[in-house]
């Protein structure tokens, strides 16, 4: 993986991807889950191999995030409704690795289980002092720590009386395009889990159980905050490079 | 090793925190050679998804990605431009883009790519990211040798080409059906 100066000639393109699926994801085609019978493909995916287009990515210097970024709970005039919580943990890479400058992006529905967007309809009040989206940067540690409130559970149309258990969406950049990912954290022993199709997609019960964050009562805060500890692990590199 | 952590769907509401941090204009239209790009996403049923996010993700104008494991530091950066955007879709399942069109990049084996940009689609009811790529339509001597396109079942392969029209590139996005856009397992 050396350069020779000449952008049109150089074997630069032979690079070290990134390891494929290891059947932790859902399929894309998930019945249960209405919303993928119209969207999921119905061709089979072709197979490419990873070129410097797919090990890059785009990444983030923490003069990019502000201060209060990472707390939900300080983005108004008043304080939010809802069960003040901390929620953290470390970006790793499929070898355990700590990722260092991850940017996290979260949004999530309020304690009354809504959304502050134009789309979400659901009868539940919104709160004036929550939008319910934050970001931050991991440490070099991997690490990285938010401050919200509980959402709230929320009414959706997939299946009659369906409802989300409480979620947080995460967003995570590691360092290549592939790596990119999106998901939701749980919480640890929600009645709703067993009627979700969207957590009930990951077909791997161990797989699924790193959707759940567990109750951290190490760092909880005395009389202010829960915690919840969430570890969110990404791909990881192949050891050599891909076959041309 | 630990186990990685699955994927779920972006949903319905994730323009609360996505669009609004890194946004379709890679750069202002206003600088020259700034590109536009617009296209539709629609699903099986040919109807338009109005609650997708297209990301894409490119070199610069000189062929080189700004990032450290791209070994070509002698080729130029262009300076302001990152090289990644995103874009929700509106009602009617658009989205648009204003960039610089990205030079070549090496492949593997010695080859060199034709120049494209990385897509990745999100969107309810996708429980993962898709992933494709946009080629350029006044590049088909570079796009017949292009490593990766080589590999799209012919019948599929303009699917990644975009479409040249007036002062924009047409880039539609099929999720699902005979018109699906080719889409990778990478
Ligand atoms: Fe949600």
């Amino acid at each position: 993986m050396t350069g020779t100066g000449d952008g049109r000639t150089a074997p630069a393109g032979d690079v070290i991807g990134y390891r494929r699926d290891e059947g932790a994801h859902p399929p894309y085609l998930y019945p249960d889950y209405v919303g993928t019978r119209r969207r999921a493909p119905d061709r089979p995916l072709v197979v490419v191999p990873h070129t410097l287009s797919e090990i890059t990515g785009p990444l983030y210097g923490h003069s990019s995030i502000g201060e209060l970024d990472h707390d939900l709970t300080r983005q108004h005039a008043g304080e939010p409704l809802g069960q003040r919580i901390i929620v953290h943990g470390r970006v790793l890479d499929g070898d355990g690795r700590p990722v260092p400058d991850a940017l996290i992006e979260v949004w999530q529905a309020n304690a009354a289980g809504r959304y502050a967007h134009e789309v979400d309809d659901h009868p539940a009040p919104l709160d004036p002092n929550f939008s319910g989206a934050g970001r931050c940067l991991t440490g070099s540690d991997g690490r990285f720590e938010f401050i919200t409130i509980k959402p709230g559970a929320y009414p959706w149309k997939n299946h009659p009386n369906a409802w989300r258990p409480a979620h947080i969406h995460l967003s995570i950049f590691g360092r290549a395009f592939v790596t990119r990912l999106v998901t939701q954290m749980y919480f640890p022993g929600d009645p709703l889990f067993d009627q979700d199709p969207i957590f009930n997609s990951v077909r791997d019960p161990r797989a699924r159980a790193r959707l759940v964050s567990t109750f951290d009562p190490e760092r909880t805060v005395p009389e202010w905050a829960l915690a919840y500890r969430f570890d969110i692990v990404l791909r990881g590199r192949d050891a050599t490079p891909m076959e041309a | 090793m630990p186990g990685i952590t699955p994927s779920q769907t972006v949903g319905p509401f994730f323009h609360v925190a996505l669009p609004a941090y890194a946004g379709p204009e890679l750069v202002a239209p206003d600088v020259p050679g700034a590109v536009r790009i617009e296209g539709v996403l629609r699903d099986g049923a040919g109807e338009p998804v109005p609650d997708g996010m297209v990301e894409v993700w490119q070199a610069h104008p000189s062929g080189r990605y700004d990032h450290p494991e791209d070994p070509r530091t002698d080729l130029p950066l262009t300076p302001g431009f990152t090289g990644f955007g995103r874009c929700g879709t509106d009602a009617q399942g658009r989205f648009a883009f204003v960039t610089l069109k990205p030079g070549c990049v090496p492949g593997p084996g010695g080859s060199m790519q034709a120049p494209h940009i990385e897509v990745a689609v999100f969107g309810r009811g996708l429980l993962k990211q898709l992933f494709t790529r946009l080629y350029f339509p006044d590049e088909a001597k570079a796009n017949a040798a292009d490593p990766v396109l080589a590999l799209v079942p012919a019948e599929q392969r303009h699917t990644l080409v975009a479409a040249a029209g007036e002062g924009v590139l047409r880039f539609d996005i099929t999720l699902q059906g005979p018109d699906q856009t080719a889409f990778f397992d990478v």
